[in-house]
């Protein structure tokens, strides 16, 4: 039992917490509720508090939402704000607000996904290979150095370029440049890790591989990655739209805020406020995502914070 | 000597990750939905392709080879600089793309030098009157600079200063007058990074024991800061610029189109909607080999402003 005991991942502030804990799910669990930690960091809070009203405003679409978002009316096409309105209409008369909250499920929906599988795929390989070390690092290393010589948005750009324009070809594209990044952490983490007294302790008395990657390794790498992946998911949301703004990703007649800002660009003289709602939507729920990622890497353990720049 | 054999080993340890390079690059072609002789068969045409048309395309091309010698040959013309020919235009990938590559850079390297405009004197003040007022607003600006897609900030900027005010030209490339518009919607996203290393390397500079000599002895905080410490701080700020320098080159060519700028970005989106594989691929391939030889040069920038470094590690 005592041979279990690993390190706080979130640095207890004000009282000390140091209890053991089981198993990697109760490590899970107390990440989540290390989150109270956030009261003490206005700007993460605020961060977070904006993120659930995204995810809230995206699930709740269809019920919140005060129009059916595909619902066309060109007379009322290029409406200002009104109470009818309350964000105008678009050039064929749809509700900008009801498609700003269905957007927000291709726009965050898909973000969140693809962080969700990188962050499974990055963490998977990159303790395969930090933990077995020899050839299987020297094979996967090299993908990553390989993967990671391409600009990153523009390898994305090229995968979803040549399977076709659609959501999922450039989800597919963001993942398979993006897991090389996350490995390449966990890895460092890992070879840092291996090395301690605790791993030694648990080999001693007869773990499995299995075991010590599982129990002992994982929990002390998910700090880290929590924060890697908070701070991915702003970027991810930021290629995403990108990538939809060139006509990459959604495609018509679809709501997406990057989508929606292409749309609106021949109405930039008449109608500037069709490229002000997106293009706000977008930065805000990428601060938040920053603010978020920001305030946890504060909160990290400083012995991590290095492996994270 | 020393160095030259340094220059010889990193050149060396470049040969697996441009080998990768062209492995994944050729692989990408497997990414096409369909038989790429059908497809190039009947590219450009009205009709279905007959069977002896396909079977024409897929012999010309080696198609039916094996896989591995398919790849030595593509590898073979690839290092020859024979890229294959555009679908649309018929021209070598090659030329089209070198001609359209340096507007590209261009635009790359205006980011860059309006994102290191702002975050050099900000970052340096944000240092200096540490936990100010002025440090609070650079926080806030390099939050708000990683937060707003470039792309929304140029047609904000357009917006503002070609629409409303009419102080710039708003499309296509020209004059510097051109240049500044682009330049600072790339640059915004670049200098919220920048600035924020800088302040924390400068913070870290002026702790040390060197910094608190040159203030004994009576220099003022000016010269201490600008002649002493600010050169030491901007190292780690120089092997950032290669990873920025990928961001910015992926962000010209999203932002190219709403200025109207004929670089590749333009050029590539054409391709990716008219299907036109060949030039896919050696966009590609010419984008990481941009990427490396700049991380690569970056590297060796860097081993020589820092000579503490030893060239033998």
């Amino acid at each position: 039992m005592p041979m279990e005991q690993t390190y706080p991942l979130i640095r207890p502030r004000h009282r000390a917490r140091s209890q053991p804990y089981r198993d990697w799910i109760r490590r899970l669990a107390a990440i989540t509720s290390g989150l109270h930690y956030l009261r003490h960091a206005p700007a993460g809070f605020l961060g977070a508090l904006l993120l659930a009203t995204f995810a809230v405003a995206a699930v709740a679409a269809p019920l919140i939402a005060p129009y059916d978002p595909l619902a066309i009316d060109v007379k009322n096409g290029l409406a200002a704000p009104s109470w009818t309105h309350p964000l105008g209409t678009d050039h064929l008369g749809r509700d900008v607000l009801s498609r700003l909250l269905f957007g927000a499920r291709a726009s965050l929906g898909a973000a969140g996904a693809v962080v969700l599988i990188v962050t499974v795929i990055g963490v998977t390989v990159g303790m395969v290979a930090g933990f077995c070390g020899g050839w299987v690092d020297e094979i996967i290393m090299r993908l990553v150095d390989t993967v990671l010589a391409f600009p990153s948005i523009i390898l994305a750009l090229v995968v979803a370029g040549l399977l076709g324009p659609g959501l999922r070809n450039v989800m597919l594209g963001l993942t398979i440049v993006r897991w090389a990044g996350c490995a390449r952490v966990v890895r460092s983490l890992i070879l840092s890790l291996r090395e301690r007294e605790f791993i030694l302790a648990a080999r001693c008395v007869g773990a499995s591989n299995w075991r010590i990657m599982t129990r002992h390794l994982l929990p002390n790498v998910l700090g880290p990655v929590v924060v890697l992946t908070t701070l991915d998911l702003g970027n991810v949301i930021l290629s995403i739209s990108g990538l939809s703004f060139i006509g990459l990703g959604v495609q018509l007649p679809h709501p997406e805020w990057g989508a929606m800002l292409n749309y609106g660009r021949p109405y930039i003289q008449t109608a500037p406020l069709l490229m002000v709602f997106p293009g706000l939507s977008i930065a805000l729920a990428v601060l938040s995502a920053n603010l978020l990622g920001d305030a946890l890497r504060d909160l990290l353990d400083p012995r991590y914070r290095r492996y994270l720049s | 000597m020393k160095v030259r054999h340094y220059l010889l080993r990193r050149v060396v340890s470049l040969l697996p990750v441009i080998f990768g390079v062209s492995l994944i690059t050729f692989g990408l072609m497997g990414l096409v939905p369909g038989d790429p002789a059908e497809i190039l068969a009947s590219y450009g045409k009205e009709t279905e392709p007959t069977a002896e048309e396909v079977k024409a395309v897929r012999e010309q091309l080696g198609l039916d080879l094996p896989l591995p010698v398919r790849y030595a040959r593509w590898l073979g013309r690839v290092v020859r600089g024979d890229l294959g020919r555009s679908l649309c235009s018929g021209e070598p990938v090659w030329r089209e793309i070198t001609v359209r590559l340096p507007a590209t850079l261009e635009l790359t390297a205006g980011g860059m030098v309006v994102g290191l405009l702002i975050a050099l004197p900000v970052g340096i003040l944000a240092a200096v009157k540490r936990d100010s007022i002025l440090d609070q607003l650079s926080r806030a600006l390099a939050l708000l600079g990683a937060s707003v897609p470039s792309f929304w900030l140029g047609m904000v900027l357009i917006l503002l200063f070609a629409v409303r005010l009419g102080w710039l030209p708003a499309m296509g490339r020209g004059g510097l007058r051109h240049f500044i518009l682009p330049s600072c919607a790339l640059g915004l996203g670049a200098s919220a990074v920048l600035m924020r290393l800088i302040r924390a390397s400068l913070l870290e500079v002026l702790e040390q024991d060197y910094i608190r000599t040159a203030r004994a002895k009576g220099l003022r905080e000016r010269a201490t800061v600008l002649r002493h410490a600010l050169k030491p701080s901007l190292l780690p700020v120089v092997t950032v610029l290669g990873l920025q320098f990928g961001n910015l080159l992926g962000g010209a060519v999203i932002i190219e189109t709403i200025f109207a700028w004929p670089g590749l970005g333009m050029f590539i989106i054409e391709s990716i909607l008219a299907r036109d594989f060949p030039v896919i691929q050696g966009f590609a391939l010419f984008m990481s080999l941009v990427f490396v030889a700049t991380n690569f040069a970056v590297d060796v920038a860097y081993r020589w402003l820092d000579p503490r470094i030893q060239y033998g590690t």
